[in-house]
């Protein structure tokens, strides 16, 4: 640690204002205080610090993501293999290494363009290296399909970062979260890469690791996928092999999916790590799930004639990216509601309007990145109201002790 | 004073840069957002609104002293009116397939806001041929910034220009795909802001 932090001061100066290397000075300033906790403190006023800085909370959510990242790594593997008829022979760290192999390449990709462009407009505004892409680049290949090719996904990153984020005046000023914006002009400018049976099992070799024919009555549809087309009141779900699926295959997240949302456990892990360490809020996770369940439920007795609409409110809660978007994303506290009780409505309109997508509208399968956005869209409203509201009970108050 | 002298020269390249009735008055950003989707019933849509506000300035400005002022609006919607049902019938008849193209945007042409506001701000102040200058160049201002839009839309959605296609086939069997998104007004808005930006970041007396 001290040798670290005496290298650094060793070489600051060349960094500084005046040094060789002063262009390159919020670059070095974004990695002094990635490494250390920046010991400067405001010069004028009163000013509240608290002993964590942001750079620590988006470590902290990076860390929550990584048991849902390796398990994803796992299952991308596990479903090739599948997928050719191996995955009984074949041993649990080649199967993860095919996923490491698969996964990788999109993060590094997102990493090295959207870091790129947060460094880049940083030097060009002379300002510090906002941090908020360290998350964002994690989580946005979290919630792509394995075979979405790299170059959309680099196209997606800057056309987010850029428009969902840097004009609205960078880290902790986006309306919308910036990861969901990449996803959503994924899903409607190349929907051919973002839906349908073909992209969520990569069937090819990955650097020459994985050969192999595709088994006879492969399918390679999503969960929730299968239930949408299917016909009749009630959906049958099975695995990439034709062979039934149960709900703990959905729990434990063996489910063809998005790399990092198929599985319930690997998430739960995460939650627990982010409600303990109160990074996230509880009240919005719980109101998703609550009001996503309730919906779902109502759902289910209102005996439609609609197989999305009969699927079991628990299916509802642990297939597709509910659960993802629920703990990961519709927490992110930039873009969610800010006051206490507008927490509490907008995590349950979300549950609610993710349930409605599914069911009510047949072209998308899947309503929790659509609903997410269309409530980042409504949170400032509903802490207007909800402040207002405040004011004018306080109000009602004082005129009574007049 | 000379038919092409400094003023009247103003009056005719203000609205092509620094006035631009879209991107700096941010006017008839409707149609701009419904026709882009390709070149060509962009480049009809550009002419047809330009030859609308040429002649409505012209006609406007003739009558602007008889004009009572309680009911020029009614006038100046009867001019335009007039004006638009000859174009539109003359689309129908010389350019069949991009008229239904245009669909109702033609017809629409009435409730453009660029052609209300030059009236409004120009005609009704102004001599005939200073009119006519104002209405083209905004007429053109308007068919620039709908044919450079149309331009990045149907480029990126088809790979095609005014039909035609330009990106190589070879292109799409290395993967490259055409994008679904630029096919939907969500996008020609977000060109335009970008045309926005640059325009502002280039002449900073734009900047508030």
């Amino acid at each position: 640690m001290n040798a670290l932090r005496n290298l650094l001061d060793k070489i600051k100066p060349t960094f500084s204002e005046g040094g060789k290397l002063s262009m390159f000075r919020s670059v070095f300033d974004g990695f002094e205080t990635f490494l250390f906790v920046p010991n400067s403190t405001s010069k004028s006023g009163a000013h509240i610090h608290d002993a964590v800085d942001s750079k620590r909370i988006m470590i902290m959510v990076v860390i929550a993501l990584m048991p849902a990242l390796l398990f994803g790594m796992y299952n991308v593997g596990y479903q090739h293999y599948l997928s050719i008829g191996q995955h009984e022979v074949t041993s649990f760290f080649e199967i993860f290494f095919y996923g490491l192999l698969a996964v990788l390449p999109k993060i590094i990709v997102t990493y090295l363009v959207g870091l790129g462009i947060e460094f880049t407009v940083a030097q060009f505004k002379g300002e510090e290296i906002h941090e908020g892409f360290l998350v964002t680049g994690i989580i946005l290949p979290m919630i792509v399909p394995v075979d979405c090719p790299l170059w959309i996904l680099a196209l997606a990153t800057a056309f987010a970062v850029i428009f969902a984020k840097e004009i609205f005046g960078g880290t902790g000023m986006n309306i919308f979260n910036v990861a969901l914006i990449a996803r959503a002009f994924l899903f409607f400018a190349y929907p051919s890469k973002m839906s349908g049976d073909s992209v969520w099992i990569r069937t090819d070799s990955t650097f020459g690791i994985g050969e192999g024919a595709v088994v006879d009555g492969f399918t390679g549809a999503t969960p929730l996928g299968q239930v949408a087309v299917s016909t009749g009141s009630e959906a049958q779900i099975t695995d990439a092999l034709g062979n039934a699926s149960s709900i703990w295959d959905a729990v434990i997240g063996l489910v063809p999916g998005s790399i990092g949302e198929t599985s319930v456990i690997a998430i739960a892990l995460g939650a627990i790590l982010l409600l303990v360490t109160r990074i996230a809020s509880w009240k919005v996770m719980l109101s998703i799930f609550a009001s996503g369940a309730l919906t779902a439920f109502l759902f289910n007795i209102a005996g439609l004639d609609n197989p999305v609409a009969n699927l079991p409110w628990y299916y509802h809660l642990s297939l597709g990216g509910f659960a993802f978007g629920a703990v990961f994303m519709a927490t992110d506290p930039v873009t969610s509601a800010r006051t206490e009780t507008g927490k509490w409505i907008y995590g349950i309109l979300i549950g609610f309007m993710a349930i409605v997508i599914r069911v009510l509208n047949p072209g998308y399968p899947e309503g929790m990145m659509l609903a997410i956005l269309l409530m980042n869209g409504l949170a400032p409203a509903i802490d207007y109201f909800v402040v207002q509201r405040n004011v004018s009970m306080r109000a009602k108050r004082a005129k009574i002790q007049k | 004073m000379g038919l092409f002298s400094k003023e009247n020269r103003a009056t005719f390249l203000a609205p092509l840069g620094v006035n631009n009735p879209v991107t700096v008055q941010v006017l008839g950003i409707c149609s701009a957002l419904a026709v882009t989707a390709q070149s060509e019933p962009a480049l009809v849509m550009g002419f047809s609104v330009t030859i609308i506000v040429a002649l409505a300035n012209v006609i406007i400005s003739l009558l602007r002293n008889t004009i009572p002022n309680r009911i020029r609006i009614i006038v100046q919607l009867v001019v335009v009116a007039t004006l638009v049902t000859i174009v539109s019938e003359c689309l129908k008849a010389f350019a069949y397939d991009v008229s239904v193209q245009l669909s109702v945007y033609v017809g629409l042409i009435i409730t453009n806001c660029i052609l209300m506001g030059r009236l409004e701000a120009f005609a009704m102040a102004n001599g005939p041929w200073e009119s006519f200058l104002d209405g083209l160049g905004n007429g053109f201002g308007y068919a620039i910034i709908l044919v450079v839009v149309a331009f990045f839309r149907e480029l990126l959605s088809a790979g095609t220009l005014l039909g035609f296609t330009v990106i190589p086939e070879s292109f799409y069997e290395l993967g490259y795909l055409n994008n679904g998104l630029m096919l939907m007004p969500p996008m020609a808005l977000i060109i335009v802001g970008g045309i926005i930006w640059a325009q502002r970041a280039k002449n900073p007396e734009l900047q508030d």
